[in-house]
């Protein structure tokens, strides 16, 4: 037992992968369907199995140089050259340069009377002879299951297909054998039962009226793959398969920033978003999410670079027109090439699809910056999960790419908008909140940096606005008590202007008349000093003068006291 | 397997030239290689043939192995295939006609509904 099992991982080893070409398919099936053996393609009517063989076969010859060999049962070689001649494939030129061959076998029941025993030789000669003619290495054979429908003996059938099966094994041939879904079981007539190797279940189906298709690897004997439904496209360029490129989470990571376009938050994100990070932007109606949106494009065009805009709300010219408004000439960086915009409703096909024709106008236009305005009206075609899968793989897909991206989304009421958003915030780096706030009779936005990973940023709510020559951000009136926004704001600035005003020219007064009564008692100060002086110069002279009349009264004392010695009459006198 | 064909093949021919008549039945049967399921094919539709359209038929027989292509234009899927030609509308039998009434009844020679009696 050990033996042969060390002997079959061996084999498994050295399974040989067939290159689909068709995109995404290759990726979950890492590398392409078991070279050599056949691989079962089962979905209900309309999933698109006839397409991915016939994709399978065409880019085989035009990818890898495998000429194939297409055997319809249901289509007529003009039928199928007609139905794939949108995608650009040419079949009639194929066939003329011999690398393709068609053949379509047309069972008619009501012409057919078995009886006795027979065997399926016409087909396998059939097959033969068109794989010796192109040198065929790839074989579809569309839909077996016909047989079924129109031969009875069930026995001979099946006998038969397991030679048939056998027999392309020996051949060499890659073979995709197309069956119907049946009721419980993943073909009708149970062929998983003879092509076991491989077995890819198409689905197409329809949710809330919007259809979507889905492609699944049941089983894949001897190789890993991917195990999930992936989403599954068909559009002008054939199928594409989506798989979720988030195996791993390792794409690299920049520290360069990016400006956003918006000078004041830049300085409050401390330089601007991280390249290849993933920006929400969300917000209730009105509050100016696409403008921000257009002024990172804006930023990203006039540095050069270029910028993809999925619209699901507005027409372009809606956009460039509006946007003119306050400031933001769209229309030049989309007449240079720089913008592009994909617009379309979101409701016109499924998430997938939009997902896919995302996939699709990156890798053609290989933007540096995405913005998809808004992200909310996908809810219209898709729940929250899957929704979040979608985003999930978008950002992904994204970063893996080095490209920046930006999502608006839509939040209804005011409050419950951090709740709401839980779904997809923790996908996203950046998140930047807006907010409408009413107060006295207006609505002012407030812009608030919820997170931003691994960069400081402002906790500082800002007032937002929209004006003629763009965005600006204003810090919000903080004062006490209040946190004032808008006229408001502009209102309370004035009002404090002028209390300032009035506090300066009152203390102004107050020091003219501290100076004027300064200057009033320096002045009776002077003038006290000099009646001091003139005191002193009085006291002076006034001393001075009773000395010389007491000099004077003691003299004439002296003579009178002389006169009345000398002559009494004289001193009547 | 060629000469038997070619013995078959010649004396049906000839007596479809003196039977003169309206109604011609052309028969072509394809086979696989010489298997004793095509050899029982042939001997049982050549068996039905003379008991049944004596003188108004011919038998064609055609080796796919030899002539590959020639499956797609009848649509031979399985061998052995029985093709009547003419008359028109085109029938197919599949299988080594083992089963006469199956035969007869594939070939238009006796109505569907008469078959139990």
């Amino acid at each position: 037992m050990p033996k042969k099992k060390a002997a079959r991982s061996r084999a498994l080893a050295a399974l040989e992968k067939c290159p689909t070409g068709i995109t995404g398919l290759d990726e979950i099936t890492f590398g392409g369907l078991p070279r050599g053996r056949a691989t079962l393609v089962t979905g209900s009517a309309g999933s698109g199995k006839t397409l991915l063989a016939m994709e399978f076969i065409v880019r085989g010859i035009r990818d890898f140089g495998e000429p194939g060999v297409f055997m319809a049962f249901e289509e007529t070689a003009e039928e199928l050259a007609a139905n794939v001649a949108s995608l650009g494939f040419d079949l009639d030129e194929l066939i003329r340069r011999k690398q393709l061959a068609i053949d379509y076998v047309r069972l008619e029941r009501s012409e057919i009377e078995e009886t006795g025993e027979y065997s399926l030789d016409g087909l396998f000669i059939r097959l033969d002879s068109m794989i010796q003619e192109v040198g065929a290495k790839r074989v579809v054979i569309d839909t077996i299951e016909a047989l079924f429908a129109n031969l009875s003996d069930e026995g001979i059938l099946r006998a038969e297909l397991r030679r048939l099966f056998r027999w392309l094994k020996d051949k060499g041939v890659t073979a995709i054998i197309t069956g119907e879904q049946g009721q419980n079981t993943l073909t009708r007539h149970g062929l998983e039962e003879y092509v076991s190797d491989c077995v890819i279940f198409l689905d197409h189906r329809v949710v809330d009226q919007i259809a979507t298709r889905r492609l699944r690897v049941v089983k894949y004997r001897g190789s890993a793959h991917g195990t999930n439904e992936y989403p599954t496209m068909i559009d002008e360029h054939g199928l594409t398969v989506l798989p979720i490129s988030s195996l791993g989470l390792d794409y690299p990571v920049s520290n360069e920033r990016v400006s956003t376009g918006i000078d004041g938050l830049d300085t409050m994100l401390g330089g601007g978003y991280y390249r290849a990070s993933s920006i929400l932007v969300s917000g209730s109606a009105g509050t100016g999410k696409s403008s921000i949106a257009t002024a990172f494009a804006d930023r990203v065009c006039r540095d050069g670079q270029c910028c993809l805009y999925f619209a699901f709300e507005e027409a372009p010219a809606q956009i460039v027109r509006n946007m003119a408004s306050i400031g933001y000439d769209l229309d030049k960086w989309v007449r240079k090439g720089l913008l592009r915009f994909h617009a379309v409703r979101s409701t016109l096909y499924g998430l997938e699809q939009h997902l896919g024709s995302a996939h699709k106008q990156v890798s053609d236009f290989q933007p540096a910056v995405v913005i998809v305005d808004p992200i909310t009206n996908l809810t219209a075609i898709g729940d929250e999960r899957e929704i979040k899968s979608m985003l999930t793989r978008i950002i992904d897909f994204l970063k893996g790419l080095g490209v920046t991206a930006l999502f608006t989304s839509l939040t209804s009421g005011g409050h419950t908008a951090e709740q709401s958003e839980v779904g997809i915030s923790s996908l996203m780096d950046t998140w930047l909140l807006l907010r409408n706030v009413e107060d006295a009779g207006e609505r002012n936005r407030l812009l608030f940096i919820l997170k931003s990973r691994g960069m400081a940023h402002s906790n500082q709510v800002r007032e937002f606005l929209l004006t003629d020559g763009g965005i600006g951000l204003r810090e919000v009136y903080v004062g006490p008590g209040a946190v004032l926004a808008g006229s408001a704001r502009v209102a309370q600035e004035a009002r404090d202007r002028s209390q300032v005003n009035g506090e300066r020219q009152s203390a102004a007064r107050r020091r003219r008349e501290l100076e004027q009564e300064q200057a009033l008692v320096t002045a009776q100060l002077e003038a006290l000093r000099v009646k001091t002086a003139s005191l002193t110069e009085e006291l002076q002279a006034l001393g001075s003068s009773e000395e010389a009349r007491l000099d004077t009264a003691a003299r004439q004392r002296e003579e009178m006291t002389r006169l009345r010695g000398a002559t009494p009459e004289q001193a009547h006198r | 397997m060629p000469t038997k064909t070619e013995r078959t093949k010649t004396p049906r021919r000839s007596s479809r030239k003196t039977a003169v008549e309206p109604e011609t039945w052309n028969l072509r049967l394809y086979v696989a290689g010489q298997t004793s399921r095509s050899i029982a094919a042939l001997e049982n539709l050549e068996r039905i043939c003379q008991e049944h359209l004596a003188g108004k038929y011919s038998i064609e027989v055609i080796d796919l192995l030899k002539d590959p292509k020639l499956a797609r234009g009848d649509q031979i899927l399985a061998v052995p295939t029985l093709v009547r030609k003419l008359p028109e509308p085109v029938r197919k039998i599949i299988g080594d006609l083992s089963n006469q009434e199956r035969v007869l009844v594939g070939l238009d020679l006796r109505p569907k509904q008469l078959e139990p009696s």
